[in-house]
């Protein structure tokens, strides 16, 4: 916890950092995480456009009931949200943390 | 005793331009007879509460204890306290009561309030693990010149949690008085005392445990409402919606209109209304809501108690999962009001409106399905979901002032460990008294701006340093400081000439920015103010801030030399 950690670090991270496995595999988790944030984006600003320009739409009943397709559209908003989230930790638990790790252990043996 | 209840709604209120919504909620908060059950329910919360501090206190030995809980939460743990410190009474009363009144509508704010989540873990969450200990500070400066960076972090933590904390204050006065019977002042003083002690004595163990108990209860007495709600008509939200498009037509025709009108008035609480007025009003609203939620700071805090990145990562899965459930319950909860709150008068005044005032909408329901015991364990939940939000945000404020101003820029790092402990608990003092103040000094003014603004502006200063100086190795000491700086700026100055404030709190006539939010503005505003600054800057520091990034950015990808759990 202190700066001479720090310092003894610095050979390990520049090893880490030249490994082009370790490039790989932070360029690939970044991808995954620009992406997922890009859909979870669109999909909100393009709900609260179809809000804006085009209430009616949202407004209209599935089939003959009463409830409207924004309903399902709206709360599949809220599961995507979850969704993506879980895909994420599932991904990073499942594939990167495995990966980083064996990097990293190449390094400090 | 008249009041208004915008305050209580303070949160909710703030976001909606709608004068048709403001004024379905400005009912008059009269005080309510003392409501005994809500009151001793409140008392097992408060005695279990304290008797959890006393705990911590033992355990609260240094600065990692008083900051982090010595980082030892779980995932799971952190997950419900993050929930704890997100789900606001306002949510959820507000919400519901929007739903109550409006159908369709309360539905957008709820997704507004869970998408910033998601755009948190995939963009910072395992990162802020990696390179903080205590603030958002500790990361937003970690290869800059510190006295710059923790400077503008610790002004910008500070106006951000003292916006929100006027808000919740003056709300809580409003809405305790309401449910218990309680005078304002009492109220108020009574929230302030309570939260100086978890925050003073347990810290962020005592801080984390309050917000537990609180997300558990909130989400136990939120499930059980809407699950009375679905088992009356069959589990089916279709016969739901159905009976309660029914009951607005009524309603509807028997004020007067005529059956094919009624039948319009029924139908509309199934899709958007008058919430969002404008494209530029809708986008930056939404902008706001989802990236001011990766710029709270008492968010961000709260992944430092997390051992590592593995754990902060799970943190936000659970609090996604359990803030979305939360906004599905209360969708039900608003629904399930409109049809056994709506059609009893026993409910009512003589004019047709809500007894105490329209965002009584949750509360009435939870007497409807659950009788007096119901209603008073409801009223007790909302006291200690207030408690828990005012108790993160002064913790978040006095770790900007200890660890950013007082240890870092003040002592240049060495203060000790004793020291900055003494300096964060005085300020934890100082921010309690004056929280208690501001809420005496606006208890009759219009604060319902005042979350907004603290959403503008963690969106437009916070976000942008973060990011920038997560992900861009040419961001710059000076760009950080002074290109946030503008971001807050920006959104400062727009939100006050917006019709939120300019026109309804301050009524100097036609607002000079006419959208209700700055973000779409403020947002850019930031990131281009960071960029361009660092771009210009030639100082001997921008070369050294440029040559700190790839190591920087090892350690924030695999989490070497992170800061690790101190156990004692």
């Amino acid at each position: 916890m202190t700066q001479e950690a720090g310092r003894t670090d610095e050979a390990l991270i520049a090893a880490v950092g030249g490994d082009p496995r370790y490039i790989e595999l932070v360029t690939r988790r970044a991808r995954l995480g620009w992406w997922l944030s890009a859909i979870i984006f669109t999909a909100f600003v393009g709900y609260l456009a179809l809000i804006a320009f085009d209430k009616a739409l949202l407004g209209m009943p599935i089939g003959n009931g009463v409830t409207s397709i924004g309903i399902p559209i709206g709360l599949g908003l809220i599961l995507l949200a979850i969704a993506l989230t879980g895909l994420y930790v599932a991904y990073a638990n499942r594939y990167h943390d495995a990966q980083m790790a064996a990097i990293l252990k190449d390094h400090c043996a | 005793m008249r009041a208004r209840l915008a305050g209580a709604l303070a949160p909710v209120l703030a976001l909606i331009p709608v004068p048709a919504f403001a004024a379905a909620l400005e009912g008059e908060a009269q005080r309510q007879p003392i409501n005994w059950v809500a009151i001793a329910m409140f008392v097992a919360f408060v005695g279990l509460t304290l008797w959890i501090t006393k705990a911590a206190a033992a355990r609260t030995r240094t600065a990692s204890d008083f900051y982090t809980a010595g980082g030892g939460i779980s995932g799971f743990q952190n997950g419900l306290a993050m929930a704890g410190d997100y789900m606001s009474a306002a949510s959820f009363l507000g919400i519901s009561a929007q739903i109550f009144t409006d159908g369709y509508d309360g539905l957008i704010y709820s997704t507004g309030f869970l998408v910033g989540w998601p755009i948190l873990l995939f963009l910072m969450a395992e990162r802020l693990r990696n390179l903080g200990r205590f603030t958002f500070a500790d990361v937003a400066s970690y290869r800059f010149a510190q006295p710059p960076v923790r400077s503008f972090a610790a002004v910008s933590t500070l106006l951000v949690v003292s916006f929100y904390l006027i808000a919740q204050m003056v709300g809580a006065g409003q809405l305790i008085k309401l449910l218990f019977g309680l005078p304002y002042a009492v109220a108020v003083v009574i929230v302030g005392a309570l939260m100086m002690l978890y925050v003073l004595f347990g810290g962020m163990r005592a801080t984390t445990w309050v917000q537990i108990i609180k997300a558990v209860l909130l989400l136990g007495g939120a499930s059980f409402m809407a699950l009375m709600v679905l088992a009356q008509f069959g589990f089916s939200l279709e016969a739901l919606f159905a009976r309660a498009v029914e009951v607005k037509s009524a309603a509807a025709q028997a004020a007067g209109a005529t059956p094919t009108e009624a039948a319009e008035k029924g139908r509309a609480i199934m899709a958007p209304g008058g919430f969002i007025k404008d494209p530029v009003s809708a986008i930056s609203f939404g902008l706001a809501l989802m990236l001011g939620t990766a710029g709270l700071p008492h968010i961000l805090m709260r992944f430092f108690t997390v051992p590592d990145a593995k754990e902060a990562r799970k943190s936000v899965l659970w609090a996604t999962g359990w803030i979305g459930y939360f906004y599905i319950l209360t969708f039900i909860i608003g629904f399930g009001a409109i049809i056994l709150v709506g059609t009893d008068a026993g409910y009512k005044m003589a004019d047709g409106t809500l007894r105490g005032g329209g965002n009584m909408a949750a509360i009435h329901l939870a007497h409807a399905v659950g009788g007096n015991a119901f209603l008073g364990f409801i009223s007790a939940v909302a006291f200690a979901t207030i408690l828990a939000v005012v108790a993160g945000l002064t913790l978040s404020a006095a770790s900007a002032v200890s660890h950013d101003l007082y240890a870092t820029v003040l002592k240049h790092g060495r203060a000790n460990s004793a020291d900055e402990l003494r300096v964060s608990r005085i300020t934890t003092l100082a921010l309690g008294a004056l929280a208690v103040l501001l809420g005496l000094v606006f208890e009759k003014q219009n604060v319902a701006f005042m979350v907004s603004l603290a959403f503008a502006l963690a969106a437009s200063g916070n976000f942008p340093v973060l990011i920038l100086s997560l992900l861009w190795s040419g961001c710059t000491t000076r760009g950080a400081a002074w290109g946030g700086t503008i971001g807050l700026l920006t959104a400062f100055i727009l939100t006050l000439l917006s019709p939120a404030v300019w026109t309804t709190t301050f009524g100097l006539g036609p607002a000079p920015f006419p959208y209700s939010s700055a973000a779409i503005f403020s947002v850019p505003a930031g990131f281009i103010a960071i960029w361009l600054i660092s771009r210009l800057d030639r100082s001997p520091r921008a070369a050294i801030d440029k040559a700190g990034y790839p190591a920087q950015r090892v350690r924030a990808e695999t989490g070497i030399g992170a800061f690790a759990a101190s156990d004692h």
